[in-house]
């Protein structure tokens, strides 16, 4: 008998830490969000929507999201191609490498904050080279297309890392005999990528996609630290009415709002890259 | 060599550069301090290096403590997401139980959500029971974004060693938890180190959820957000600066273990 309730006992802690953790303020996130003073209903969304900077961070998370993540991934397998060539030294790039996953977004945010300020290291590199006269100031509202760039780049540099990992170890799961294969019957190497080797990663792919783009969903601390209150992303807003306007409900409206997003992206990357049963390695 | 050899090469080394580069110029700011962020503009090599503006930052009222908190907070995080990790990991390793399933979809589940962003409703309940604004009640919420992880490494971790090896350890005498834990547990140790290691620097990385559940007792995260738009850039790039060097330092200590683990949790 107590052979059979041992793995129970085992979960338990666990599974009760989860629920009172992570279930029950999901619930209770959704609860706020639609309760209003005379009862429930879409007042908090009404508000979240009327305010000044919604429209803008609904904008600026879908850019920020929808070229952020490419760019990694694009960027995250090329370097994952890169290392198969490798021999000596291998673990000592891999390492240097994947170091930015280990930073904080706050940290990835400051470090291009120094490379970008008007007076930062792109600025002076621009001088150097003779194309610029004087400190530039890029990073304000009146610059928004290179604020963009900048929180990209930034979130690019750090992010990508944890991508390479990924795919890194799902090409480890691939076998090399179907390229060899392939590269006996002529394929060319390009090929043998877009025919053998992309379709064999797809679990990867999908796990890597699915985190990054609900962490991307999730992006904060970057943008503040490098755009202050001048770019306004949806938890920074969230941040806002929670800390600031003292709203709670608005904030967990913006939560909502957010949630659905990542679980919408999950959904969507689970179904679009279905690996079928037959197809697994 | 020839020449796309070489190319190649060039590309593997711009690319560590792009990495390391970025972050030497930001400890070149926060070791400079002032004279350094105002320059203009700035000299190829970065010289002048003291270390007067990180204990200039160091002295201010309120970092080191946050330092402190930070890692308090960290520590607890990486204590409770062993704790509640490792049994479970274990129980789904080596035993098939009805709700096995449920229960790592459940764990998955968790990475299909925000997590952070929970701390939002929680403030109310932590107030409640005292948990605000102390490092207990952060690292509670820390431990829900680091367990999955925990879960699901140690995991697999458990099922990589043989179930024959305990079961020579029962047939000499010992009880299951005995046999798990002289014989199972040195075996997994370097994971279970590489698990907690990295709980740690979940934590200690986590800025969202810190500011919401703090008020004055910050961690180094919460801190640093919070003063961002009213003190010198010198200052927030010294703050930087000490964030970085813990998780660069733990992230070599796993590096051996990053892909074991990466590859195992993200099926």
């Amino acid at each position: 008998m107590r052979g059979r309730a041992l793995p129970y006992l085992l979960v338990a802690p666990a599974v009760i830490f989860l629920t009172v953790l992570f279930f029950v303020p999901l619930v209770q996130t959704i609860a706020l969000a639609f309760q209003t003073s005379n009862g429930t209903g879409f007042g908090n969304f009404v508000r979240m929507a009327d305010d000044l900077n919604f429209h803008d961070a609904v904008v600026n998370t879908f850019r920020f999201v929808g070229l952020a993540v490419p760019l990694q991934l694009a960027a995250a397998m090329g370097m994952a191609m890169m290392l198969r060539h490798l021999g000596r030294g291998r673990d000592m790039v891999l390492w240097i490498w994947t170091i930015p996953l280990g930073l904080s977004d706050l940290a990835a945010g400051l470090i291009w904050l120094a490379m970008l300020n008007d007076r930062g290291y792109l600025a002076s590199l621009l001088f150097h080279l003779g194309l610029v006269a004087e400190p530039q100031s890029w990073l304000t509202y009146e610059t928004p297309i290179a604020l963009f760039v900048a929180v990209v780049i930034a979130e690019f540099w750090r992010a990508t890392a944890i991508v390479v990992v990924i795919l890194v170890a799902g090409l480890q799961l691939v076998p090399k005999e179907y390229a060899e294969a392939a590269s006996v019957f002529g394929a060319s190497p390009w090929r043998i990528f877009t025919r053998i080797t992309l379709p064999l990663m797809k679990p990867s792919i999908q796990s890597a996609l699915i985190l990054r783009t609900v962490l991307a969903f999730e992006a904060f601390a970057v943008v503040i630290a490098i755009g202050g209150r001048n770019f306004p992303v949806l938890v920074s807003e969230a941040y806002n009415w929670q800390n600031f306007n003292q709203e709670p409900a608005v904030a967990a409206a913006y939560a909502v709002v957010v949630m659905v997003l990542s679980l919408v992206a999950t959904v969507v990357w689970l179904r679009v890259l279905r690996t079928p049963e037959e197809q697994r390695a | 060599m020839t020449g796309r050899r070489a190319l190649y090469l060039a590309g593997v080394v711009a690319i560590c550069a792009w990495v390391l580069v970025p972050m030497w110029l930001l400890a070149a700011n926060a070791l400079g301090g002032q004279p350094v962020i105002a320059a203009w503009p700035k000299p190829w090599i970065p010289l002048s290096i003291s270390f007067a503006t990180l204990a200039e930052f160091l002295a201010i009222e309120g970092v080191f403590r946050a330092m402190l908190i930070g890692f308090e907070v960290a520590v607890l995080c990486t204590l409770f997401s062993v704790a509640l990790g490792l049994p479970a990991g274990y129980a789904l390793a080596r035993y098939s139980f009805r709700g096995a399933n449920a229960f790592r979809l459940m764990v998955l589940l968790t990475r299909a959500f925000p997590v952070g962003i929970l701390a939002l409703p929680l403030t109310v309940g932590f107030i409640r029971l005292g948990l605000y604004d102390t490092p207990l009640g952060i690292a509670l919420m820390h431990t829900a974004l680091a367990l999955p992880f925990a879960v699901l490494v140690s995991a697999s971790l458990f099922q990589a060693i043989p179930r024959e090896l305990e079961e020579a350890a029962w047939v000499f005498g010992c009880s299951p938890f005995q046999a798990a834990w002289r014989v199972v547990m040195p075996l997994a140790l370097p994971g279970v180190s590489a698990v907690a290691i990295f709980a740690f620097v979940i934590s200690w990385n986590e800025v969202f959820a810190a500011s919401v559940l703090s008020a004055r007792n910050r961690t180094l995260t919460a801190y640093l957000l919070a003063m961002l738009s009213e003190s010198p850039l010198s200052y927030q790039f010294a703050g930087g600066l000490l964030l970085i060097v813990p998780s660069v330092l733990f992230i070599f200590l796993v590096r051996r273990h990053l892909f074991a683990m990466w590859g195992i949790a993200s099926r």
